[in-house]
Order: C-alpha cells, then sequence, then structure tokens
C-alpha cells in the first residue's frame, strides 16, 4: 500500500536540517510518497522507523522463490485482482502428487508421464514445474520414495506434504539443498514445523479447518518470526475452496491486509475426487481465479494442452501483446526455388505455423508483414492485413531476390485476397491455402510434390 | 487486524431473461455479484448448459462426436430426442450450418420447418444458431422466428451488420429472444446493445455473445472483456451491459489442433476425445468464471462434468 506524505512525515526525526536537501521534513515527506526522492536521503533515520517504512510500503502480497537452479520459481507478488487492471506477474504451477502408498509401477508411470509431458508453446517451455511428495505412513517408504525421486533425474521443484515433524525433519536432510516447499503446518504442530524451515527461510504451506482459523495460525506463525508461507484455502468441498481462495486474494489485495498476502495451494487432485475431466474443470478455475500452486493426481497431454495453454494467456500482460519481429523467415533451409508463404506478426499465429511448416520438412520462406501484432481474420477485420499492404510487404522485403518462385501462399480465411494481392503484385500467382494450421502439412507437401513434377 | 471476510456490494444487477415455454423453461442471468461469488450477495440463477446439434449430417465433426451420433445426426428431430432423453441438458441448441450460402444453402423456408418439427418434438428451449453469414442469417432467422412463434427461442444471433433484420423478426415481430454477438470488446458489446434497445427490442429480450475463443487461441482477450463488462453492469450500474451472457464455447475448442488432431497425426499426446472433452471443459469453466450465464457445448462428458462443477460450487 502507497503511503502517504504525513505517515512518512511522522517517521522522520523533524529537524527540518536539509541533509536530504530539502527544505523540510515535510517536504522531502511529500517527495518520497510521490516517489521523487528515496528515503535513504534522509541520513538521520531511525532504524525502528526505517523498519517500519518498509514493512508499510511492502506490496500487499508477498512473492516467494521456491526450488533451485533450473527449477527455482517464483509465486504470488500479485498486486490487482483482474489481469486488465495492470497485469499478472507471478502464473501458477502444476505439482503432481506421490505418496508412499503408491506401488512402484504408479509412482514410475507418474515420473515417467512427468518426463513425457514437455514441450514448447509459443517459445516458451510447458510442464509440471513441481513434484509434491505426501507422507502417508510408512517412513521408510517415504524415504524411498524421496530418494527415488532425487536420482530419477527429473527437473522440478520439490514440495514436502507431511504433518509428522519427526519424519519430516529426515526427509528434509535430503532434499533441504533444493529449496523445497514444507507442508503444512496445522494448529498442533506448527511451533515444530517452523523450526524445521526457519532457518533456511523455506515456504511452508499451511492449512487450518476454516478460513478464520487460518487467519489466527498465520498470525502464531508470524509471532515465531517465520513470513514464507503458502495458504491451503481448503479442500472439502470446491464451494469451500473457491469462496476461501477469492476471499484470501481479495482481503490482501483489496483490503490490503497481508496476514493473507501469500500465494495459495491448491489440493485439486482431493477436491476433483479422482474425476479426471473435473481435475481438469477445477484446475482451469483456480487458474483463473488466484491458484498458485494447482496440485493434480497426474499429468498427460489431455491435461496439459489445455491448463498449460490457459495459464499463458491468463498470465500474458495485457500491455505488452506478444508479436514478432515482421520480416521474412526462412524455414527447413529454403533456397532460390522455395515458395513463400504469408501470416501475421501474432506470435501465437507465427510460432502455430513456423512449427506446422517444420512438420512438413518442406523448405518455405515465411513472410510476416506489420499486421499490428493481431491474429489473420483480427488483422484483416482492423485493414491491417490487406492486398496492398501484403504486396507491399513482399516487394520491400527483398523476397523477390532469395526465390525465383512467384507463389505466394496465403491463410485460407482470407481467401478474399488472392485478387486484391495478384493486382498489387505482377508476376506473382496467390494460392490459397488452408483455413486452419493443423492441414498445413499435408497441403504443403501436396504442393511441393506438385511443383516439383511441374518443373519436371 | 481481526478476521473479516472482505464482502462487495454493488448497484448493478443482471437482467433475468426467460428462454422456452412450459415446465423446462430456463431463466438466465438476476446475479448483482461475479460469478460463484455466493458470499457478496446474489448469485441468480445457476448457469445453463445447452447441447449442440445440426440440422445437417456434422460431416465436418471429429470422429469420436460422429461416432457418438452416427444414428441420429441424419434426422435433427431424432438428435435432439436422443440428446434431450440422454444426456438432460439445460437446452439445445440447434446451429443451421446448412443454410450457409457457401454449403448447402438450404432455404430460409426448409429451415423453419425443421426448427418447428425439432421444437415441436423436444421440451427443453431451443437456442437456435445460424450459419455466420450476416445476410443469410437475417432472411433465415426472419423465416424461422415465424415457424417457431410461441417456443420462446433464443437466436444467435444479431451482428453489428444485420442487427436491425434479426432484432426485428425475432425481438419485435415474434417474441424471441435476441443474441447480441460482439468481438471481444467492451465498447462493441455496449454499443450492439444500444443499437438493438433504440431498435425497440426491449433489455430483458437480449442475451450478449460477447466472443469467445479455446483457451490457449486468444483467450486472454475474452477473459478480460468479461471481466470488464461484469465489473461494468455491476460496478458502475452500466444498464447498456446488465444482459446475461451466453457463450458457444463448443463452436471454438472443436476447431483447434488439439481437438482436430488424430491419434496417428500425433501420438504422443494420446485419445482425441479426451482431449477434445478437456479443451471444451477448460474453456467453459473459464468463460463460466469470466461471468457466462450458459454456454454451448458438444460433448456429454463435458456437459456431465460441468452440471457438477455448477451444482458444487452453487
Ligand atoms: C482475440 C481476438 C481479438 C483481440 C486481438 C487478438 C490478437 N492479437 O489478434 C482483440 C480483442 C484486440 C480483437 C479485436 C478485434 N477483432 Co477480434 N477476435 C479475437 C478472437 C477471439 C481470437 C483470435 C485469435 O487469437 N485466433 C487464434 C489465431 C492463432 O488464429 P489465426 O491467426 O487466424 O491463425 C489460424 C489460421 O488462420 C491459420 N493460419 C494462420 N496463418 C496462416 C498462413 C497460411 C499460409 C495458412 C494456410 C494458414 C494460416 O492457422 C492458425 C491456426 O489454425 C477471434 C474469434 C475467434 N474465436 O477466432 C476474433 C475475431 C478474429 N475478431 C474479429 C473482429 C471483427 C475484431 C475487430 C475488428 C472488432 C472491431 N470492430 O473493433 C477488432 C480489430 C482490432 C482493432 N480494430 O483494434 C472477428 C473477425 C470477423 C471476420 N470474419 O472478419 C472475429 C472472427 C470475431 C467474430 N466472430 O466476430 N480481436
Ligand atoms: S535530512 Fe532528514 S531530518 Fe534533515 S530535513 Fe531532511 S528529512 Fe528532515
Amino acid at each position: 500500500m502507497a503511503l502517504k506524505g504525513l505517515d512518512i512525515f511522522k517517521l522522520t526525526p523533524k529537524k527540518n536540517c536539509k541533509d536530504c536537501g530539502f527544505p523540510t521534513c515535510m517536504a522531502f515527506s511529500m517527495k518520497v510518497a510521490a516517489g521523487a526522492a528515496k528515503i535513504e536521503k534522509c541520513p538521520h533515520m531511525s532504524e525502528d522507523a526505517l523498519a517500519k517504512l518498509s514493512e508499510a510500503t511492502a506490496p500487499p502480497m508477498k512473492t516467494l522463490t521456491i526450488g533451485k537452479g533450473d527449477s527455482e520459481y517464483k509465486l504470488g507478488g500479485e498486486t490487482v485482482l483482474f489481469r486488465h487492471e495492470k497485469t499478472f506477474v507471478n502464473r501458477n504451477r502444476f505439482a503432481v502428487v506421490l505418496s508412499d502408498s503408491m506401488n512402484d509401477e504408479e509412482i514410475n508411470a507418474k515420473i515417467e508421464n512427468i518426463k513425457k509431458v514437455n514441450y514448447i508453446r509459443i517459445g516458451e517451455e510447458m510442464k509440471v514445474e513441481i513434484v509434491a511428495l505426501k507422507y502417508e505412513g510408512n517412513k521408510d517408504n517415504y524415504i524411498n520414495l524421496i530418494n527415488k525421486v532425487k536420482t530419477s533425474e527429473l527437473k522440478v521443484a520439490y514440495m514436502l506434504i507431511c504433518e509428522d515433524s519427526a519424519v519430516l525433519k529426515e526427509a528434509l536432510e535430503l532434499v533441504k539443498a533444493e529449496n523445497p516447499i514444507v507442508y503444512g503446518a496445522t494448529k498442533e504442530n506448527y511451533k515444530e514445523m517452523v523450526e524445521l524451515v526457519k532457518a533456511d527461510k523455506l515456504a511452508l504451506g499451511v492449512k487450518a479447518s476454516s478460513l478464520e482459523e487460518l487467519y489466527g495460525l498465520v498470525e502464531d506463525i508470524h509471532k515465531l518470526g517465520h513470513k514464507e508461507l503458502i495458504l491451503n484455502p481448503g479442500s472439502s468441498s470446491v464451494k469451500e475452496a473457491f469462496t476461501n481462495t477469492v476471499q484470501i486474494r481479495r482481503i490482501a489485495l483489496k483490503e490490503g491486509d497481508r496476514t493473507f498476502g501469500y500465494p495459495s495451494v491448491l489440493f485439486v487432485n482431493e477436491i476433483a475426487k479422482d474425476d479426471k475431466f473435473m481435475e481438469i474443470a477445477l484446475s482451469s478455475l483456480f487458474t483463473v481465479k488466484y491458484g498458485s500452486i494447482i496440485v493434480i493426481n497426474d499429468i498427460d497431454y489431455v491435461r496439459a494442452l489445455p491448463l498449460f495453454a490457459l495459464r499463458q494467456n491468463i498470465y500474458t500482460d495485457p500491455q505488452r501483446p506478444m508479436r514478432v519481429e515482421p520480416k521474412v523467415y526462412p524455414i527447413n533451409n529454403p533456397d532460390e526455388n522455395s515458395p513463400v508463404l504469408v501470416t501475421v506478426d501474432f506470435a501465437l499465429t507465427y510460432f502455430i505455423i513456423a512449427g506446422e511448416i517444420e512438420r512438413s520438412k518442406v523448405p518455405m520462406w515465411l513472410a510476416i508483414p506489420d499486421a499490428g501484432g493481431y491474429s489473420v481474420l483480427t488483422a484483416w477485420a482492423a485493414g491491417k492485413f490487406g492486398g496492398s499492404s501484403i504486396a507491399n510487404f513482399i516487394k520491400e522485403s527483398g523476397v523477390a531476390d532469395k526465390t525465383k518462385c512467384r507463389k505466394l501462399i496465403i491463410p485460407g480465411k482470407v481467401a478474399v485476397l488472392k485478387g486484391d494481392i495478384e493486382d498489387n503484385l505482377p508476376g506473382w500467382e496467390v494460392v490459397i491455402g488452408t483455413n486452419e494450421s493443423m492441414e498445413l502439412p499435408k497441403f504443403l507437401r501436396e504442393f511441393n510434390e506438385e511443383l516439383r513434377t511441374a518443373k519436371a | 487486524m481481526a478476521f473479516k471476510m472482505s464482502v462487495q456490494k454493488y448497484a448493478g444487477k443482471i437482467s433475468e431473461v426467460e428462454i422456452g415455454a412450459g415446465e423446462k423453461a430456463i431463466k438466465l442471468g438476476g446475479e448483482n455479484v461475479m460469478p460463484f461469488y455466493s458470499f457478496d450477495g446474489d448469485v441468480g440463477n445457476s448457469p445453463k448448459i445447452g447441447v449442440e446439434i445440426l440440422d445437417v449430417y456434422p460431416e465436418n465433426w471429429v470422429e469420436p462426436l460422429k461416432n457418438l451420433y452416427k444414428d441420429v445426426a441424419n434426422n435433427p428431430v431424432d438428435w435432439a430426442k436422443f440428446v434431450e432423453e440422454n444426456f438432460s441438458p439445460d437446452f439445445i441448441c440447434l446451429k443451421f450450418e446448412g443454410a450457409d450460402p457457401n454449403g448447402l444453402n438450404k432455404s430460409p423456408e426448409e429451415c423453419g420447418k425443421i426448427a418447428k418439427s425439432v421444437a415441436e418434438a423436444v421440451n427443453v428451449p431451443l437456442v437456435i444458431a445460424g450459419c455466420n453469414n450476416h445476410e443469410k442469417d437475417a432472411k433465415l432467422f426472419e423465416k424461422v422466428a415465424s415457424a417457431v412463434d410461441g417456443y420462446n427461442c433464443l437466436f444467435l444471433a444479431a451482428v453489428e451488420e444485420n442487427y436491425k433484420a434479426v432484432g426485428a423478426a425475432a425481438g419485435l415481430a415474434y417474441p424471441h429472444k435476441v443474441g447480441a454477438e460482439s468481438s471481444v470488446d467492451i465498447n462493441l458489446a455496449k454499443q450492439l446493445n444500444i443499437l438493438l434497445t433504440q431498435l425497440g427490442v426491449k433489455e430483458e429480450n437480449v442475451v450478449m455473445n460477447v466472443g469467445c475463443s479455446a483457451v490457449g487461441y486468444g483467450y486472454e482477450y475474452v477473459a478480460s472483456t468479461m471481466d470488464r463488462i461484469r465489473l461494468a453492469a455491476f460496478g458502475q450500474n452500466d444498464k447498456t451491459l446488465q444482459m446475461p451472457i451466453i457463450t458457444p464455447v463448443s463452436f471454438e475448442t472443436w476447431n483447434v489442433k488439439e481437438s482436430v488432431a488424430s491419434v496417428e497425426d500425433v501420438p504422443e499426446w494420446g485419445c482425441q476425445e479426451e482431449r477434445g472433452i478437456a479443451m471444451e471443459v477448460s474453456t467453459a469453466t473459464s468463460v463460466l468464471a469470466g461471468g457466462a450465464n450458459a454456454v454451448i457445448l458438444r460433448h456429454p462428458k463435458s456437459l456431465e462434468t460441468m452440471k457438477n462443477l455448477i451444482s458444487e460450487l452453487a
């Protein structure tokens, strides 16, 4: 929360000594409040006042760092309730749960699945980032499980789910260096739990039987001096989980109460009760609304394709739409006989089309004019992807010097542009491509085959 | 600080729109809080889920869906009855793909007859969707509106280009409900609602489609447009945005690669049918969380999942 000038003034020594470069403490305070001066400019602030200030100016929601190295992630740090107000900053992370009561076969299968689902979408890596290791009563099996995951070559952050502090202590020895999340503190065990994590400042998951109890528990943990927390809004019902997740975020951001200014962890696996599609529905719900860690039973492409895509959408910065640079991109090593394909500079469209051309293995020049960063139909409807602008780009980009082929493939959705482009681009033949990128590889292979036979 | 629930009261409220006639009629809207925020106030009528069928055999649909409907899909009446009896949706969306001038180009009269026989065959309300050719839809809806007079159907949709004809047919000449479709932009949604009301269509007879995309395909714009429309309707009490929202999720999600690609095409992706359901479920959940009061789906498993989710959240 922003501090008012008067609040800051109350913390200054009120000496009006001008050492800060301002005539009075009050004038200085006003500048600091407006963000035009730094509080460090006053050499006379007391330690206590500085601490109060940093407390008061800290963001409403804490940013936690979990994991190590390639698997280090930030959680929380959000400042708005709706993405259009500014942007959401730290995307939610997905965790797959493994437990000591699962047999080897099941554990191996899940580990394999986590390894298998790992791909690039619009230039970003899509994968499960956290493995949640749940203690269900058999300590030896639990320790074995942790060792197994450690040696599995999975690149993940760890979350230890264990309320037994004695077992947890041993388990922590194995993965402490990985900066794991520890879960969970309850009103019964929180003192021992805090003892275990405090020195290393590990993120500690907190759970309680109601929102009010959770609030009290966080306050108790604060008193012990630990402020790296992740809150479980509850998992006894969908309604409870949703209500509490929204409340926690709102109490932090709207009411400015830092007791709830922490990321959340949602055990969607428990709420969905082994119903895969309910798990997908709930994971979507909490991706849109305020989940920070979403725990699921397993991962496969059925779950990943919608969930990672949705997350990527929700966490793009609305002020910086994803665009690519307008220019001619060579794909599959095109040469002087390769045809030209045109699309827009919307990053999503570019990555989809480039990916499909690669899949077709046909060498192509991919021409991307400035289309305002819009999708094909949006750009066309906005007047930014028309016959003359495409024709001009082809002329100015010099692609005509790179290839002797005079065929230009356009998206099927803007088939109407054919005549217009040909009028503006003498000597070229416009070929209408497919509507969806899906069918592009087949289309391109057949097209290429025709080109070759025509030549021969 | 002491613990206190954060409660947000709004002046604005979404209008209540009834679709259908008789016992199975449904009501959309009526809430004065953000979606599922029962801790703030009145959540109104629970969101409704409909299933899409076509006036023609669904040639372009993916194999798993064709298999599901293969015995009934040649006849829209059989198809509608099958859906009503086996899946119990809140409503059925009959889409006139066969009216497309670039396709079968069925006449408005013929479509009117089909619509009437479907309306007579089922008890659940009907949502009538056109072929997305603005000119043709205007003519189509005129005939269909007259043919299903008395059934209180919702027509999808009036757009900027044809709102006069569609509004006059479905909202004035016959007492149906008018869908107002705009392209992912709060101001466009507002403008079309204003144009329709100026034409004489009453606010309580309009349902908005504010645009849709599958998750991953520009969905960020859909999400923020819905948030902004709902916040304006509640917070600023903007009457021109207080219509319920219907989102035809299935029109989008079954066309994207995740749902269309066969297992032979992308073996590592696994079961095609499950992928299609997952895209539909994820998108439907997201738009419901954004403020949609009704969604249209294709797969019965998606319908079942969404019904469960809604009853759990109620
Ligand atoms: C998100 C969105 C927006 C966003 C912009 C997002 C962006 N960066 O483009 C915003 C909200 C800004 C927007 C604005 C507008 N939009 Co808009 N928008 C959409 C929406 C919902 C999704 C678009 C999207 O991201 N598609 C995904 C990308 C990947 O698709 P794509 O680029 O077409 O690529 C696919 C194919 O074309 C093909 N392909 C691509 N390149 C190539 C190349 C070749 C050679 C081949 C063969 C194939 C191929 O492969 C891809 C995958 O299959 C669509 C509706 C929908 N569900 O599609 C409407 C839509 C595109 N918008 C529309 C309109 C009208 C507009 C506006 C003009 C509205 C207005 N009057 O202001 C404005 C224009 C912008 C402006 N004036 O500022 C209309 C277009 C109608 C039409 N048929 O012409 C649509 C269809 C909505 C509708 N049903 O009315 N929009
Ligand atoms: S340096 Fe500090 S004490 Fe001196 S005038 Fe500035 S604010 Fe006041």
